[in-house]
């Protein structure tokens, strides 16, 4: 069994009037079946209200299921006496910056989460340090995080999580308020992690260029899982894609019409590199 | 305007008072308000007046810094002056129409704003001297007797560290949210006091909104790093008195005995 395994998860919001009757049933995941492997490095990719976010929260037992169950190493996640180790065992970064850092200095941040879990005081520190330098924000140990950019607070909240020693982090949307610099410097981030230390990640987004180095995508729409598979394979389906509202990369869509139009290009193109290889190629051929 | 007010923000440097346990900063705090309140004399206001440059000077931060801080409360400041200089009784020295301005107000007036001056200074110092953090570890330690009572002592330090962690996040809203309405025409400079407030209007509602949504998204990432109260918590910087604390509480409660012996009998003028 994987680190994370989900069988037929179903989580519905209830909105109940002043009476307590139901007013509205919505159906953020429907029949969710998920299984990761430890050390994978998967995406979810998926439009706003496609559920992503909710499945993300009951990978952390911030929600528990309706239907069906989640096992997070191997434990069930809606009894009440693992959440605690559920939390540990899965952390989470949040979309906004702001309002994941609790105190107003970064190493007291970084360890807010080892406080919580009663670690000794010299292993907090130790903590603190080697996860601040994983993120590579040790030299702002000391500072205000008012102070600090976009992307250093998200990594400074990653090493939040990383203090903790999870097996596993789950990244909500982690660049979606944050310029191209954050985003790359947290992607990046992220990728150290899981190459490094064999985190698993499992990186929630809908930008579609944050994926292309993911082991695995996953692709939701209406809470229903509807694509998975390598990159490659996802992305060799712009159509598809288009129907379940993504964005598919340029260079993808680039690459696509110019097949259609006869040009012999691979499908699912995700670099640039390989369109100008690819047409190289091409060109020698005929020319 | 918003971002002067210099309460609750951290300023980092490297000096005794920053080293200082928060307990020691808290006490010596609560003495420095009780000794402004009851000095008398011109001998222990230089007094008051050397311990809090005596400490501003070792506490390493910039004083203008501190100024800041000042601009904020000078309506406030003002306003108890001229209360002070219109409304005591005592020998008259210029009346007008129906106000009267005695020698005890004019005294009285500036002794006020003395020290509503020195409370903001002084009080600003432990602010910008204590992380939020260590502040709430003082208080929680300090107070822990009280949740044998049933007080829940953890859970308001916490409150109050997030408050303070978020002051400064909700000024800078505050000022976005206030140059957007200005964009779309709205006034908040003009008119007469009534209007003014009703101005306030579409600026306190997005600002409610929005620190409600904080508050939710905050409480969310705090549990899922494991926060779950206060039982079986440790910490990374826990509290142990060191030999400067017990001489910073040696001197504090000097500076208490010099005010008060100041006051009994070098009460001059």
């Amino acid at each position: 069994m994987g680190i994370i395994k989900a069988k037929q998860l179903v989580h519905e919001y209830i909105r109940r009037d002043e009476e307590g009757n139901v007013e509205s049933i919505s159906t953020a995941l429907d029949h969710v079946d998920l299984d990761v492997n430890a050390g994978e490095f998967i995406a979810v990719l998926g439009h706003n209200g496609s559920g992503k976010s909710t499945l993300a929260k009951h990978i952390n037992a911030l929600l528990s299921p309706s239907e069906g169950t989640l096992w997070v190493d191997g434990k069930d996640v809606s009894e009440e006496e693992n959440v605690l180790e559920v939390r540990q065992t899965a952390g989470m970064v949040f979309q906004n910056p702001d309002n994941q850092i609790i105190a107003s200095v970064v190493e007291e941040d970084v360890g807010f989460g080892p406080e919580n879990i009663g670690v000794p005081t010299d292993e907090i520190w130790k903590r603190v340090e080697e996860s601040l330098g994983a993120v590579g924000m040790l030299k702002y140990r000391h500072h205000s995080p008012n102070k600090l950019s976009g992307g250093q607070k998200q990594r400074v909240a990653i090493a939040g999580v990383v203090a903790m020693q999870p097996k596993c982090i789950v990244l909500d949307e982690p660049t979606a308020m944050l310029d191209p610099n954050g985003r790359r410097e947290v992607i990046r981030t992220a990728h150290e992690l899981n190459r490094e230390k064999g985190v698993t990640i499992i990186l929630i987004t809908h930008y579609m260029e944050e994926v292309v180095d993911a082991d695995k995508v996953i692709v939701m729409d209406k809470g229903k899982v509807v694509m998975q598979g390598t990159p490659r394979e996802i992305f060799s389906q712009v159509g598809r894609l288009k129907e379940y509202r993504l964005d598919v990369p340029q260079i993808t869509i680039l690459a696509d019409l110019l097949r259609q139009s006869g040009l012999d290009v691979p499908v699912g193109v995700l670099r640039r590199e390989e369109l100008v290889e690819a047409l190289l190629r091409e060109a020698q051929i005929t020319g | 305007m918003l971002r002067d007010i210099t309460l609750g923000q951290y300023y980092p440097a490297d000096s005794v008072i920053h080293k200082l346990d928060p307990r020691v900063k808290l006490f010596g705090t609560l003495i420095y308000i009780i000794s402004l309140f009851c000095f008398r004399g011109a001998a222990a206001f230089a007094t008051v007046t050397l311990f809090l440059i005596a400490v501003i000077w070792t506490s390493k931060v910039p004083f203008k810094f501190m100024v800041k801080g000042l601009k904020a409360i000078m309506i406030l400041m003002l306003i108890t002056a001229a209360f002070n200089l219109f409304m005591t009784p005592g020998e008259t020295l210029v009346s007008f129409w129906i106000f009267k301005i005695t020698k005890e107000g004019v005294v009285n007036a500036a002794l006020m704003a003395v020290r509503l001056t020195y409370l903001i200074l002084g009080t600003s110092i432990m602010t910008l001297t204590t992380t939020p953090n260590q502040l709430t570890d003082g208080l929680e330690k300090a107070l822990m007797p009280l949740s044998k009572i049933g007080i829940p002592v953890h859970a308001i330090a916490m409150m109050m560290s997030i408050a303070l962690r978020f002051i400064p996040i909700l000024i800078e809203e505050t000022d976005k949210i206030m140059k957007a309405q200005m964009a779309r025409g709205a006034d908040f400079e003009s008119g007469n006091l009534l209007k003014k407030v009703k101005s306030m209007i579409p600026l306190l509602v997005p600002l409610f909104v929005s620190a409600f949504r904080r508050a939710d998204d905050l409480a969310m990432a705090m549990e899922a790093r494991c926060y779950h109260g206060g039982g079986g918590r440790t910490k990374m910087k826990p509290l142990r008195y060191e030999g400067r604390d017990r001489a910073a509480y040696l001197m504090i409660i000097l500076y208490f005995a010099a005010v008060l012996l100041c006051r009994a009998y070098l009460n001059w003028p």
